[in-house]
């Protein structure tokens, strides 16, 4: 049994990789630590549960990563999808950090191994958790553990006392041992964003947010970031931007997680609830494309679309946990779909009347193209024509949120005024938009949770000694 | 559509499975499954067999219990493996025997044990049976050696070809194409894995038993075990070959290869079958299936008698407690043969072939 009545050195509020690894290495630092997870001990984790890689650079291949992937190269990548939204400062230190990442989370017990099937692109950029993202948690939640962190779960904090930028005790939502405030004398918050917080979402989506799906748990709701926020802490961050990524219309409301995915949007045509195209599918190559085709579901009317295609090609793509909805024509599948048979009839007639020759090739942007309809589809364009034709609905799912808690670069955080907190942190998912304004680029969420994770307990338990 | 419900439920896994593959790293049976869209029956059994059952890719999933994806891969192959037994088993009329393994096993050796004793009585007056008996030849005193060899070379041969005939529908359910024939270096590599038994050990760690913390135990007892099994039966082979080509007869001294070789072996037979009850006993019932525990269960007592009444015979073949002891230790490791081809000792058999299966497919898809 915990001793809630004692004064901690460390308190880490969240569950996830962030958190763990604050945790671990506030603890090696010598601090006393105990960690409020808000999730049951199964959805422990936030994101972290989801996820299967980290990027970090490195210089020299590994056993695991095909080759180099230098600083330099990892912060051109980093600009190219913020659009420059980021603080070079801080992102260049978690680049250099990220390297000495690579080996410190192995000796956390976490494991790597090659690159997935399917994920070949990233071979050579992002190391892959043997056994995905909750293998790597479990890791770090038996080595935490061993080590002697303190862990509760089920530990909903209701409120922060701050006083001038100075973190005093939480209060729990429900008391644990009879205990309802918790003191420390260093907090780090780790504990996400609001992306499952709907009604937080529709305060910049309207009533589109009850079209979502939120790809994590139901625990990501963002309550300590707006506690943050509400008593002193400077934001960082687009408030109204999300991740937000094609996902199958038919997943649960939560926690669909990786494989309720599509990538099947360039092997064919993906049209709204009309029945009508909107965006080139075959604009850029994955992940780019994988990224923006949520933001552009959410557009549509309904936040519904259907991704569009026939039988000549269902076998490009990885298997799906849904299978393709099947029509023997295109009007079959429009009734089942319940569309417009004679709209999504002409649209395809119009698309394939479009399609000029070429010669097909899915990995590089090639010269497959429509001409004459708008919009367009630049590359991978073929005629759909081969019955039974298909389809997947889709949905905008969201991953995560940008808005977050300023810091520097250890992991402190800075209040409105501009001074540091005198002994509040923010590692993983609540900081990212530091790093990340904009725009997502796979695994940069683990590396940032870890090396700021890791900075964070390591000043954070500096900071309780002094 | 499958034959089974339990086959309806792995296809339902391996789909949800082949669209996440964060497991593929954990043992054989992902890869496996990446190597298809689709599943046959067959496909399905030979996953089910290529499963160690490590417990790895449940507490590393996502989508296990209590989530709604309900993702519980090593208990519905294990009782997908176990149906499997019975349906590729010959001669179909025994595939009952699985169903209620342990008192058909029981049975059998209770059986064999009162038919050892009651032949020994029998053909002999009591003074025989309740003699002491030393020597070379002693035993046979009790039974011509002769008749004991046909006896159990009956048996033996008898599930020989009950398990052949068995891992030939298995082979021909799982490979393509109907008969294929395995080559020498996929033989080769499947005897290296089961030998190491590479895929019980959650991709490094260890296995998962009672709770979420990895450990080498099972892998150490099932190694104890059968390897056990292993010298013991080479004791066995050894004595034959001294008794047909160098015409020494047991019993041997305490230093000859048979008692050696019979005396190591029925060490680890004994404390692997206990420790493998051990840890089937505080495993976590949601890896397993509950409803055959009985035929684990039954094939590891089998296998610690055989040990114990031939470590107790060893001990006491100079008193008159040999007789009855002989008759034990005959009649237990008489139903432990007739019963093989009906009990868990397939899982051995089975997992080897889908061993050799798999190193097949990996080759052809250009896999070292």
């Amino acid at each position: 049994m915990v001793d809630l009545k004692r004064r901690f050195d460390v308190l880490v509020i969240g569950g996830g990789n962030a958190a763990l690894c604050a945790a671990i290495s506030a603890r090696r630092a010598g601090a006393s630590v105990l960690v409020l997870e808000g999730a049951p001990k199964f959805y422990r984790g936030g994101n972290t549960r989801h996820t299967r890689n980290m990027r970090c650079a490195h210089d020299a291949a590994t056993d695991i990563l095909t080759g180099p992937y230098t600083e330099e190269e990892f912060w051109q990548d980093l600009l190219l999808v913020t659009g420059g939204e980021t603080d070079e400062e801080l992102a260049k230190f978690m680049i250099r950090e990220s390297k000495d990442i690579l080996n410190w989370i192995v000796e956390q017990g976490v494991r790597w191994q090659p690159s997935l099937g399917g994920t070949l692109s990233l071979g050579r950029t992002n190391s892959f958790f043997l056994g995905g993202g909750r293998a790597m948690l479990n890791a770090l939640y038996l080595t935490a553990e061993q080590l002697g962190v303190q862990i509760i779960y089920d530990a909903e904090v209701a409120d922060l006392h701050i006083e001038d930028g100075m973190f005093l005790a939480a209060h729990l939502k429900q008391p644990i041992d009879g205990a309802t405030e918790i003191r420390a004398s260093a907090l780090v918050a780790a504990a996400g964003g609001f992306e499952a917080n709907i009604e937080w979402l529709k305060e910049y989506w309207g009533e589109a947010a009850d079209n979502f799906l939120i790809r994590g748990t139901p625990y990501n709701r963002g309550s300590i970031l707006k506690m943050l926020l509400a008593k002193g802490v400077q934001d960082i961050g687009d408030p109204t931007q999300c991740h937000a990524v094609a996902i199958d219309a038919r997943a649960p409301k939560f926690d669909g997680g990786i494989i309720t995915r599509h990538d099947s949007v360039v092997f064919g045509i993906v049209v709204n609830k009309h029945a009508q195209r909107f965006y080139d599918e075959g604009e850029d190559i994955w992940p780019k494309r994988y990224a923006i085709w949520g933001r552009l579901v959410a557009a549509q009317p309904d936040q519904i679309a259907y991704i569009i295609f026939d039988s000549a090609v269902v076998t490009s793509f990885m298997p799906t946990l849904f299978p393709p909805i099947a029509g023997g024509t295109i009007a079959e599948l429009a009734g089942k779909l319940e569309l417009d048979p004679v709209a999504l009839e002409k649209t395809i007639t119009d698309f394939n009347a479009a399609v000029q020759p070429g010669t097909f090739d899915h990995t590089i942007l090639d010269d497959c193209r429509t001409e004459g309809i708008m919009p367009q589809k630049t590359h991978w364009a073929r005629k759909i024509e081969a019955a039974p034709y298909l389809a997947y609905p889709v949905r905008p799912g969201i991953t995560f949120t940008y808005l977050g808690t300023r810091v520097n670069k250890q992991s402190r955080m800075v209040m409105k005024d501009g001074k540091p907190s005198a002994n509040m942190f923010a590692a993983g998912e609540i900081m990212a938009g530091n790093v990340l304004g904009k725009g997502y680029a796979a695994g940069i969420g683990m590396t940032i949770g870890s090396v700021f994770g890791r900075v964070a307990g390591r000043e954070a338990a500096k900071n309780a000694k002094n | 559509m499958h034959g089974t419900r339990i086959l309806e439920e792995a296809d339902r896994l391996m789909t949800v499975c082949n669209s996440c593959r964060y497991c593929e790293g954990l043992c054989a049976v992902f890869p496996a499954m990446e190597m298809r869209r689709a599943f046959s029956d067959g496909d399905l059994n030979y996953l089910a067999n290529l499963c160690h059952g490590c417990g790895a890719c449940y507490t590393d999933c996502q989508f296990s219990p209590p989530h709604e994806f309900n993702v519980n891969v090593p208990q519905t192959l294990a009782v997908a493996r176990n149906e499997s037994y019975a349906a590729y088993v010959w001669p179909r009329a025994f595939s009952g025997a699985f169903a209620r393994n342990g008192l058909v096993i029981s049975i059998v050796a209770a059986l064999s044990v009162a038919a050892f004793i009651f032949g020994f009585a029998a053909f002999h007056d009591r003074q025989v049976l309740f003699g002491v008996h030393t020597g070379p030849g002693a035993f046979y005193k009790l039974m011509p050696h002769n008749a004991m060899a046909a006896l159990f070379g009956a048996a033996f041969l008898y599930a020989i070809v009950a398990l052949f005939m068995g891992v030939r529908a298995f082979w021909r359910d799982i490979g393509e194409p109907v008969g294929m024939r395995a080559d020498a270096g996929s033989i080769w590599q499947a005897i290296r894995d089961a030998g190491e038994l590479r895929y019980l050990d959650g991709g490094g760690v260890g296995c998962f038993n009672e709770d979420d913390r990895p450990t080498d135990r099972r892998k150490i007892y099932h190694h104890l075990t059968f390897y056990g099994f292993g010298l013991c039966f080479a004791s066995t082979s050894v004595a034959t070959l001294y008794h047909y080509f160098l015409a020494r007869q047991a019993p041997y001294p305490w230093w000859d290869l048979p008692v050696v070789l019979g005396t190591l072996g029925g060490i680890g037979l004994l404390i692997g079958p206990v420790g493998l009850l051990l840890e089937k006993w505080k495993r976590d019932p949601v890896l397993v299936d509950e409803k055959r525990l009985g035929m684990d269960v039954a094939f590891i007592v089998m296998l610690f008698l055989t040990s114990l009444t031939g470590m107790a015979l060893l001990f006491l073949r100079a008193t008159p407690a040999m007789g009855p002891l002989l008759a034990l230790h005959l009649g237990v490791v008489f139903s432990l043969f007739v019963t093989m081809p009906y009990g868990k000792f397939v899982h051995g058999i089975y997992r080897f072939v889908a061993l050799v299966r798999y190193a097949r497919e990996r080759r052809m898809m250009g896999h070292v």
